[in-house]
C-alpha cells in the first residue's frame, strides 16, 4: 500500500501541496482528479522523486520513498507514464520498451514481461521496428503505458493518459488500464477526465489548489453534486 | 530473410576483402602518394568524426572540445615515446626535458586515450550541467585554453613550450591507422548498441523522460563524454604519428570545426555516416579540391579567386549548402547496409516508383 501523509510540496515561494494525505491499497485503482494546477502532477512526480519535498512522508509497504532517487523508487515497484506520453522519438518502439526496463539485469524475465506488453498492445508487436515519434497519438500512449510495466511495477502511476486523444482512443486506454489492473497491477490514475476516470475507479480523491477536498469510492463521488457541477459538465439551476 | 543475411555476410566479406587488397596495393607500390596519405588521413579522421558522433548524435551534448583532447592525445603520445637519446636534441632548450624514458607504441597509445579522458572527467564535472549552446562554448574554451598552457614557457621541459615535438615512434604501413581505427569504432558501435547506448539515445531524445525510466542523467553524460575524449585522444595520437611531428598550434579550433563539418555531411547519429564523411572530406581537402588554391591562367588571364585560401572560402558555401537544404547529410541517422543499398538501386531502375529517399533503410 502506498501511503503519503501531510505532504507539503513548494516551488520556489508558491505552494502546490498543502498537507495532503492519501493512500492507495494493493490492487485498486486509484484516481486523483482535480482542474488545472490543483496539484495533480506534483503529487505524481513528488512520488516518483523528481520533484522534493517540503515536509510530510510517503510510504510504500512501509518503506519510505521521500528523498530516495528516481532508481531506487522503481526498484520499490513504482513506474509512471509521465504526461504526455513522452516516448523517445527517435529510438524504436522495441529500443522504447527496453529502456523501461533499464535497471533491471534478468534477461528471461525481460523477455517474458516483452511478451506481456506485447499481449497487451498488440499494435506494438507490429511496429515494433518503427521509430516512436512517427506512431499516432494513441499509439504512443500504448508505448508509453507498455513502457512504464517493463520495469515490472507493482504499482503504475499514470498522468493524464486521455491527453490529446481522440475519444475512442481513450476509450480503449481505459479498458487497457482495467486489464492491467485485473493482472494484479495496482493503478494510481491522474486525470482531467474525471468522468471516465471516476467510472474505472475504486477509490478516487478530488484535488483543489493543493488540497484534497473530496474522498470516496468511484461510484460515489460520479454521483456527487457538487462534483458533477465542477468536473462532469452539470448545468447549474 | 536468412538468404538476405547470407548475401549480406558474403557481400561484407568481398567488401572487407576488396578493401584490403586495395590497401595493400597501395601500401606496397604507392607508399608516398597522395592516395597513399589521404587513406591515411581519413582513417584517423573516421575516429575523431565517430567519437564525436558519440557525444554529438547520439547523446545530445553539443561539445566543441574535440581538438583539445586530440592535442593531450598526440602531446601524450609524443612525449612517452621520443627515444630517450633524442630527447636532448628535441628539448634542446629545456635540457632534454624531465620525461627520460620512452614507452612501447601501444602503451603510449593507449595511455593517449586515458590521459584526455581524465581531463575529460575533471572539465565534466562542472561542465557537463550546462546544455546546448552553453556547453559548446564552455567545451570550446577549454580546448583554447589547454592549447595555450601547453605552449606555456614554464611547462617547457615537458611539452618542449610551442617547439615541435618529433622523433617519436611511428608507423609506416597505410594499414596500421585502418587497424587502430576499425578496432576503436568496432568498440564504440559496441558501446552504442548496448543498455549504455541505448541510454546515451534516451536522454539525447527526452532528457525527462529518461530521468523517469531510472536513468542516471549526470553519470550518463559523464561516460558519453569520457569515451568521447578517450577515442579523441587515441586519433589525436594517431594524428600525430602521421604529421611525424606534433605542435599545440595543429591544433586549432579550425580542427574542431573540420570535425564538426564531417559529422554533419555525414549524417548526425550515423556510424558509417562519419566514416565515409571524413573520407570523401580530407579526399576534396586535401586532393580533389587543391587546384583551387593554385592560380589558375585561363587564356593569359587569372580566373578570379583561384589563390591560396580559396579552397576554404568553397568548404564554408558547401557548408552552408548542407545546413540549410541537406541537414540530414549523407546517410541520415541511418546505418549502411547492403539491403538499403539494394533497394535504392532497385528503385533507382524502377523509373515508375517515386525516387528513393535516402540510401540506406533502418
Amino acid at each position: 500500500m502506498l501511503k503519503i501523509e501531510n505532504l507539503h510540496v513548494s516551488y520556489g515561494g508558491i505552494k502546490a501541496l498543502r498537507g495532503i494525505s492519501l493512500e492507495v491499497p494493493d490492487g485498486k485503482i486509484v484516481t486523483l482528479i482535480g482542474a488545472n494546477g490543483a496539484g495533480k502532477s506534483t503529487t505524481l512526480r513528488t512520488i516518483s522523486g523528481l520533484v522534493k519535498a517540503d515536509s510530510g512522508s510517503i510510504t510504500y509497504n512501509d518503506q519510505e520513498l521521500l528523498g530516495k532517487p528516481i532508481n531506487k523508487v522503481l526498484e520499490a515497484g513504482i513506474a509512471q507514464a509521465p504526461e504526455g506520453r513522452r516516448v523517445f522519438p527517435n529510438l524504436t518502439v522495441l529500443e522504447n520498451l527496453k529502456i523501461g526496463a533499464y535497471l533491471r539485469s534478468d534477461k528471461d524475465g525481460i523477455e517474458r514481461d516483452l511478451k506481456w506488453v506485447y499481449e497487451l498492445f498488440p499494435r506494438l508487436e507490429e511496429r515494433h521496428w518503427q521509430l516512436a515519434g512517427t506512431l499516432s497519438g494513441g499509439e504512443q500512449q500504448m508505448l508509453a503505458v507498455g513502457r512504464a510495466l517493463m520495469s515490472r511495477p507493482k504499482l503504475l502511476m499514470m498522468d493524464e493518459p486521455s491527453l490529446g486523444l481522440a475519444p475512442l482512443v481513450v476509450q480503449g486506454i481505459f479498458d487497457i488500464i482495467r486489464t492491467i489492473n485485473e493482472q494484479g497491477v495496482t493503478v494510481l490514475l491522474i486525470e482531467q477526465n474525471a468522468n471516465m476516470a471516476l467510472k474505472i475507479a475504486d477509490y478516487a480523491y478530488v484535488l483543489e489548489t493543493g488540497n484534497i477536498t473530496k474522498f470516496g469510492t468511484g461510484a460515489e463521488l460520479l454521483a456527487d453534486e457538487s462534483i458533477k457541477e465542477a468536473y462532469l459538465g452539470k448545468k447549474k439551476k | 530473410m536468412k538468404n538476405n543475411k547470407k548475401r549480406n555476410l558474403l557481400l561484407s566479406l568481398i567488401l572487407a576483402a576488396v578493401c584490403l587488397v586495395f590497401l595493400l596495393y597501395v601500401d606496397k607500390f604507392q607508399h608516398y602518394s597522395m592516395l597513399a596519405s589521404v587513406l591515411k588521413k581519413g582513417a584517423i579522421y573516421s575516429l575523431v568524426a565517430v567519437s564525436l558522433n558519440l557525444l554529438n548524435g547520439f547523446t545530445g551534448l553539443f561539445s566543441l572540445g574535440q581538438a583539445g583532447f586530440m592535442m593531450i592525445g598526440a602531446y601524450t603520445y609524443a612525449i612517452l615515446t621520443i627515444p630517450v637519446e633524442s630527447r636532448a636534441a628535441v628539448y634542446q632548450y629545456f635540457d632534454g626535458g624531465i620525461v627520460q624514458f620512452c614507452l612501447p607504441m601501444i602503451v603510449a597509445l593507449v595511455l593517449a586515450g586515458i590521459v584526455p579522458m581524465i581531463f575529460a572527467w575533471l572539465i565534466g564535472l562542472p561542465v557537463l550541467k550546462l546544455k546546448s549552446d552553453y556547453l559548446a562554448i564552455a567545451t570550446l574554451g577549454f580546448a583554447e585554453i589547454m592549447r595555450a598552457i601547453i605552449q606555456w614557457k614554464q611547462v617547457g621541459p615537458l611539452t618542449n613550450a610551442s617547439n615541435l615535438l618529433k622523433k617519436f615512434a611511428n608507423f609506416d604501413s597505410v594499414l596500421f591507422p585502418f587497424i587502430v581505427s576499425g578496432i576503436c569504432i568496432a568498440i564504440i558501435v559496441l558501446i552504442i548498441n548496448s543498455t549504455y547506448g541505448r541510454a546515451f539515445k534516451a536522454i539525447r531524445d527526452d532528457e525527462i523522460a529518461a530521468e523517469a525510466m531510472g536513468i542516471n542523467l549526470a553519470k550518463h553524460k559523464m561516460q558519453a563524454f569520457m569515451i568521447s575524449s578517450f577515442f579523441a585522444g587515441v586519433g589525436g595520437a594517431l594524428l600525430a604519428m602521421f604529421q611525424s611531428s606534433v605542435q599545440a598550434n595543429t591544433f586549432t579550433s579550425t580542427m574542431t570545426y573540420e570535425i564538426l563539418l564531417i559529422v554533419v555531411i555525414g549524417g548526425i547519429g550515423s556510424i558509417t555516416g562519419s566514416i565515409l564523411g571524413s573520407f570523401l572530406y580530407i579526399a576534396c581537402s586535401e586532393w580533389w579540391l587543391r587546384f583551387l588554391d593554385d592560380p589558375m591562367p585561363y587564356i593569359g588571364v587569372n580566373i578570379p579567386f583561384m589563390r591560396g585560401g580559396f579552397r576554404m572560402l568553397v568548404f564554408s558555401v558547401v557548408i552552408m549548402i548542407v545546413v540549410l537544404f541537406f541537414r540530414k547529410g549523407i546517410m541520415g541517422d541511418h546505418e549502411f547496409s547492403w539491403d538499403g543499398i539494394i533497394n535504392w538501386f532497385g528503385k533507382l531502375f524502377k523509373k515508375r516508383e517515386k525516387p528513393a529517399k535516402e540510401v540506406a533503410s533502418k
